[in-house]
C-alpha cells in the first residue's frame, strides 16, 4: 500500500465535504447499510435508534469539549431541559411535533447561553465543576416544578407525530433518528470547517493566543455552549420519545458521565469519534447484559474438567457476581481508566494509528502520536 | 447552628483533601467523596463484623485508606501527570464510580449505621441539648487542623512536601524525593478523607451515595479559594451554615441546592474564591 495523494485541480475540491471520490462512496455504501439494517436485524432496531441519539449527545459534547476545550460535567441537563420542553409543548400545550423540537432547540440554547457566560471567567476544572452544580440544580428544579415537569411521578411521552404522520413503530423511529443525526452531522461538520469551527479549535488549543489573533473569547465560547446545548436539547426531545416516560432520575450526574464516556472513549476531537463512542456506549449495557448470561456458563464450562462440583460451583458463584447491581457502573469506570490511561486518543485514535501503520508500512514511527507532556506551571497556563 | 458547623467541618476536611492534592500535583481528585466512603465503609466493616473497639477501627480504617491512597497514586495517577487537566478529571471520575462499585459489592447497597461511643448522648449546654457527635466532628477537625498544621510547618517532611508542592523541578534537584512526597501527600488526603468519613458515619448513615457529599465540598473547596488550606475549611463550615440557614427560611428544596448556587455565584463574580490567587499566563 502506498500513500495516498489526492490531486487537486479545482478550487471546488476543496469545498466538498468528502476528501475524494473513494471516501464519499465509502459513506454513501455506510448509508446504504443504515438504511436496510432494520430489514436485517429487526430485533436490535431499538437499541440502534439510541445509538444514533446518542450521536447527537456525543456531537454536542464533542463540539464543546473535544473543540472548544470546554468540559461539560452537566450535559445530561441539558438533555433533560430539551425532553421536558419538548413534551411540555407538544402534549401540555398540544403544538405540533416540530414546533416542540424547535422550542426545545431554543431553550436548551438559551439555558446554554445562561452558562456560558459565567464560564467565561472560569478555565479547566472550574468550568466543569459549575457544570456539575448547574446541572444539580437542573436536576433540584426538575423535581420540584411539578406542574411542568410532573415531579417525582414522571410523565408519561406518547409516539412522535410529525406533520400529521403517525411514527408510532420502532422502524419508523430508527429513521426519524436517522435523520437527525445525518442532519446534525451535516451541520456540524460545515460548521467547523466554517470561521466559527476554526475560532472554537483555536480557543481550545490557546486561549491567549486566539484572543491575540482576534478572537472574541466571549462570543465564541458563549455561541459554543449555545450550539453544544441546543444539539443536546434536539437529543433530548428523541430521546422523551425512545424512553417513552420521563422522570427527573434519569437524568443524572451518572449520564453526564456516561456522556463524557462517550466522547473520551470514542476520540477527542473528531466527529468520528462522537459517533464511535455513541455506538461503544449504547451497545455496551447490551452487551453486558448479554455476558451477564453467557460468562457463568463458559467459565463453568472451563472449569468442569476440574470435577463436576468444581463446574457447578463457578458457575453460582460467578452468576452470583455478575449478577450484583453495582458492576455495571463499575465497569464503565475501568473502561474509562483504561482508555484514559492506555489510549487517551480514544477508538478514533486507535483508526488512525492503524490506518497510518499500513499506509506507511514498514516506516510507522509510534513516537507520531506521542502527546507532549507539560511539567511546569507556566507551561500549563494556556 | 451546631449542627450546620458540624456538617460544615465535614465539608471543610473533604476541601481539605481536594486542596492538599490539587497544591501539590496540580491534579483535582473527584474521587475524594467515594475515599470519605470507603473510610465510612472500613471502620464500619471493623467495628461490627470483627468487632473491634471503635478508636481501633478508626486508626486502622484510616491507616488502610491512607495506605490506599498511596498505592493509588504510585500505580495509577502518577502516570497521568503532565498530561491535560481533563484526563485527570475523568481519570479520578472514573475511579470513583470504580469504588462506589467496589463498596456496592463488598458490602452491599443497604443502609448501615455505626455505633460509637457517642451515639445519641447529649448534654445540657446553657438550656440546649448538645449531641456528642456533632461535638466529635467539630473537635476532631480542629485537632486534625493542629496536627496537619503541625506537620507541614515544623516537620522535615512536612517542609519537603511544601517545597515539591511550590517548584518541583527544583525541589527534585535539592534531593527531596519528589514522587515519594506526592505518594504521601495522596496518603494524607486519603486519610483525611476517611477521618471525615468515621465522623460523619454517626451522624449521616452509611451508604455507598455518601461520596456525593464531595460535591458539596466542592463548593467549600472553591468558596475558600482552590489551593487555600485555611479558605477549604473556612469555606467549608460556611457551606454548612448556608445549608442549615436555608434549610430553615428557605422553601423546600432549596437546602439541597444551597451549595451549587453558592458553587455557581462564587465562581461567575469572583473565581479565585476567599483567599485564592489566580494565575494568567504572561508573554
Amino acid at each position: 500500500m502506498s500513500v495516498r495523494f489526492v490531486f487537486k485541480t479545482s478550487y471546488d475540491q476543496d469545498l466538498g465535504i468528502f476528501r475524494d471520490d473513494v471516501q464519499r462512496n465509502w459513506y454513501l455504501a455506510l448509508l446504504v447499510g443504515l438504511l436496510v439494517l432494520p430489514l436485517l436485524i429487526p430485533a436490535y432496531v431499538v437499541d440502534v435508534s439510541l445509538v444514533f441519539i446518542y450521536g447527537l449527545c456525543g456531537l454536542s459534547l464533542m463540539v464543546l469539549a473535544g473543540y472548544t476545550g470546554l468540559v461539560s460535567l452537566g450535559h445530561a441537563a441539558f438533555l433533560g431541559i430539551g425532553a421536558y420542553t419538548h413534551v411540555y409543548v407538544v402534549h401540555d400545550l398540544g403544538l405540533p411535533w416540530v414546533v416542540g423540537v424547535a422550542l426545545a432547540c431554543v431553550v436548551t440554547a438559551a439555558v446554554g447561553v445562561l452558562v456560558g457566560l459565567p464560564a467565561l471567567r472560569m478555565t479547566g476544572v472550574y468550568l466543569s465543576i459549575a457544570t456539575l452544580a448547574f446541572a444539580l440544580i437542573i436536576q433540584e428544579a426538575l423535581t420540584r416544578w411539578e406542574r411542568v415537569t410532573g415531579g417525582l411521578k414522571g410523565k408519561a411521552v406518547e409516539k412522535p407525530v410529525v406533520f400529521g404522520v403517525h411514527l408510532g413503530g420502532d422502524t419508523a423511529f430508527y429513521f426519524l433518528c436517522l435523520a437527525f443525526l445525518i442532519a446534525g452531522l451535516w451541520l456540524t461538520g460545515n460548521l467547523l470547517r466554517a470561521p466559527t469551527g476554526r475560532a472554537w479549535v483555536a480557543i481550545r488549543d490557546s486561549e491567549i493566543a486566539a484572543q491575540s489573533m482576534g478572537v472574541n473569547l466571549a462570543v465564541y465560547k458563549t455561541s459554543a455552549f449555545a450550539y453544544s446545548a441546543a444539539l443536546m436539547g434536539v437529543a433530548g426531545a428523541l430521546f422523551a420519545h425512545k424512553i417513552g416516560f420521563l422522570a427527573p432520575d434519569i437524568f443524572t450526574v451518572l449520564l453526564s458521565i456516561q456522556f463524557l464516556l462517550m466522547v473520551v472513549v470514542g476520540g477527542l476531537g473528531s466527529l468520528h469519534g462522537a459517533l464511535f463512542g455513541a455506538v461503544f456506549v449504547a451497545l455496551l449495557p447490551v452487551a453486558i447484559s448479554q455476558a451477564r448470561d453467557s460468562i457463568p456458563v463458559w467459565l463453568s464450562a472451563i472449569a468442569s474438567p476440574f470435577g463436576k462440583e468444581a463446574g457447578a460451583a463457578t458457575f453460582l458463584a460467578v452468576d452470583q457476581f455478575v449478577k450484583k447491581p453495582g458492576l455495571e457502573p463499575g465497569l464503565f469506570g475501568v473502561i474509562l481508566v483504561l482508555f484514559i490511561l492506555f489510549e487517551p486518543l480514544g477508538i478514533y485514535g486507535r483508526w488512525r494509528k492503524i490506518q497510518l501503520y499500513f499506509s506507511t508500512f514498514p516506516l510507522y514511527k509510534r513516537a507520531t502520536f506521542r502527546r507532549q507532556k507539560t511539567y511546569m506551571r507556566s507551561e500549563r497556563l494556556r | 447552628m451546631l449542627n450546620g458547623l458540624a456538617v460544615g467541618c465535614i465539608y471543610g476536611l473533604v476541601a481539605l483533601g481536594f486542596v492538599l492534592i490539587y497544591k501539590a500535583t496540580e491534579l483535582v481528585n473527584f474521587a475524594q467523596g467515594d475515599l470519605l466512603m470507603l473510610g465510612a465503609f472500613t471502620c464500619y466493616m471493623f467495628v461490627v463484623w470483627y468487632g473491634v473497639g471503635y478508636w481501633v477501627a478508626f486508626a486502622l480504617a484510616v491507616a488502610l485508606v491512607a495506605l490506599f491512597g498511596a498505592v493509588l497514586d504510585a500505580t495509577i495517577l502518577r502516570r497521568i501527570i503532565g498530561q491535560p487537566q481533563f484526563s485527570v478529571v475523568m481519570l479520578t471520575i472514573g475511579l470513583g464510580a470504580i469504588f462506589r462499585s467496589f463498596a456496592s459489592i463488598a458490602w452491599g447497597s443497604e443502609i448501615y449505621t455505626l455505633p460509637t461511643p457517642f451515639s445519641a448522648r447529649a448534654t445540657r449546654l446553657a438550656g440546649v441539648a448538645v449531641s456528642h457527635e456533632y461535638v466529635s466532628i467539630i473537635i476532631g477537625t480542629v485537632v486534625l487542623c493542629a496536627v496537619l498544621y503541625a506537620f507541614f510547618t515544623f516537620t522535615r517532611i512536612g517542609l519537603a512536601m511544601q517545597a515539591s508542592s511550590q517548584n518541583q523541578l527544583a525541589a527534585y534537584y535539592m534531593g527531596i524525593p519528589v514522587k515519594l512526597m506526592f505518594s504521601l501527600i495522596w496518603a494524607i488526603s486519603a486519610g483525611v478523607a476517611a477521618i471525615a468519613g468515621v465522623l460523619l458515619a454517626p451522624v449521616s448513615l452509611i451508604d455507598i451515595n455518601l461520596g456525593f457529599i464531595g460535591l458539596k465540598a466542592f463548593a467549600a473547596a472553591v468558596l475558600g479559594g482552590f489551593g487555600s488550606i485555611p479558605g477549604a475549611l473556612v469555606g467549608g463550615i460556611t457551606i454548612g451554615l448556608i445549608e442549615l440557614f436555608s434549610g430553615a427560611y428557605l422553601p423546600q428544596g432549596f437546602k439541597d441546592v444551597a451549595a451549587y448556587v453558592v458553587l455557581l455565584v462564587v465562581l461567575a463574580v469572583r473565581p479565585q474564591g476567599m483567599f485564592g490567587a489566580i494565575t494568567r499566563k504572561k508573554v
